[in-house]
């Protein structure tokens, strides 16, 4: 006769390593006084040329940096270079997101009390980032008139982490006969807190308002 | 697809456990949040992928799956929010900005031989 298995008590987050590590990142930015923002969304969204233009925004007034991830290739770190902010490339190989240890591993030394603003562009994938803190402050879902209103009810873990809702490619909404107010209410229901803003990196029509969103949040907005 | 990764820092940490305790694991029980990001059927298929060849080779992996609660500031109580989808009070269906649960991703037990 077998004895019946017995339970242990356990209590370990699975991700305990990586927000241990986002946690430790969360408190360098902070104590550097520099804010930061990732960019999620899918592939094709438009994520590189809108920070391409925020960071051209962003540089007359404020020291702004980049940390960019790809599966590949470089050449979006060779695009945001253009702005003339600092840029570093993460080449995550296989790896479909970026986690915290990646993101100290590029920072390395950088000196983070030299920058106003650092952003992190994740791999474009709306599924697996939505699992990683990465110690930034706030974070924004990038979401184009051309994917369509419903992704949001389609992927909402990375949504619902959404502290910003940027619908990009504003300028083609009527071409691409983009409903926006059904869009708002899908986002609004995974994301009932996130500030929802149109935006078109092309035109520039939305961006100042981006732009002064930011600045409101930025660490000297505080004090 | 990230469950691969996921399933084997579960395997890692239970066998952490498992050497820490001296004993042999029958199976790894979960919580498992819908806002985790994590699909339960991905994760259960990659577990057996991570699984394999460690001593939690026959191990099941127990999914329990945890409801969203969110606290609604209409009500000012608890409520279950009716899914992803809809993150708002079931009775008065005002926007709940404050999820309290629904993003678990945690090892909460360990069955073990007696």
């Amino acid at each position: 006769m077998t004895a019946s298995p017995r339970i242990l008590e356990v209590r370990r987050n699975v991700l305990k390593h990586n927000d241990v590590i986002a946690r430790e990142l969360r408190e360098r930015f902070r104590q550097a006084g520099v804010f930061v923002v990732s960019l999620v969304s899918s592939p094709g969204s438009g994520k590189t040329t809108f920070l391409e233009k925020t960071l051209s925004l962003l540089r007359p007034r404020y020291r702004v940096a980049a940390l960019v991830g790809d599966l590949a290739t470089e050449n979006d770190a060779a695009r945001l270079a253009r702005s003339g902010a600092p840029v570093r490339q993460i080449v995550t190989g296989t790896v479909c997101h970026l986690e915290a240890e990646m993101i100290r591993g590029a920072l390395g030394d950088w000196d983070l009390a030299q920058l106003d603003y650092l952003f992190i562009e994740n791999v474009g994938n709306l599924v697996c980032p939505a699992s990683y803190d990465l110690g930034e402050d706030g974070r924004a879902v990038l979401l184009s008139v051309t994917e369509g209103e419903d992704k949001p009810l389609k992927y909402p873990p990375i949504f619902h982490g959404a502290d910003w809702a940027l619908v990009t490619k504003f300028d083609l909404a009527e071409a691409a006969e983009f409903d926006f107010e059904a869009a708002r209410r899908n986002l609004t229901a995974v994301c009932p807190g996130a500030a929802v803003l149109t935006v078109s990196a092309k035109t520039g029509k939305g961006m100042e308002e981006w732009v002064r969103v930011l600045a409101q949040r930025g660490r000297f907005a505080e004090g | 697809m990230h469950e691969l990764s996921i399933a084997v820092s579960i395997v890692d940490l239970a066998q952490e456990e498992a050497a820490a305790r001296h004993v042999r694991i029958l199976a790894v029980h979960l919580k498992l949040g819908p806002l985790s990001g994590v699909v339960r059927e991905a994760l259960e298929g990659s577990f057996e992928i991570a699984a394999a060849g460690t001593p939690l080779e026959s191990a099941r992996l127990v999914i329990l799956e945890t409801p969203i609660v969110v606290l609604c500031p209409q009500c000012q109580a608890e409520r279950t929010a009716p899914s992803m989808q809809a993150l708002r009070c079931p009775d008065c269906g005002t926007p709940a900005l404050k999820v309290l649960q629904g993003a678990e991703l945690q090892v909460t037990g360990l069955e073990v031989e007696a």
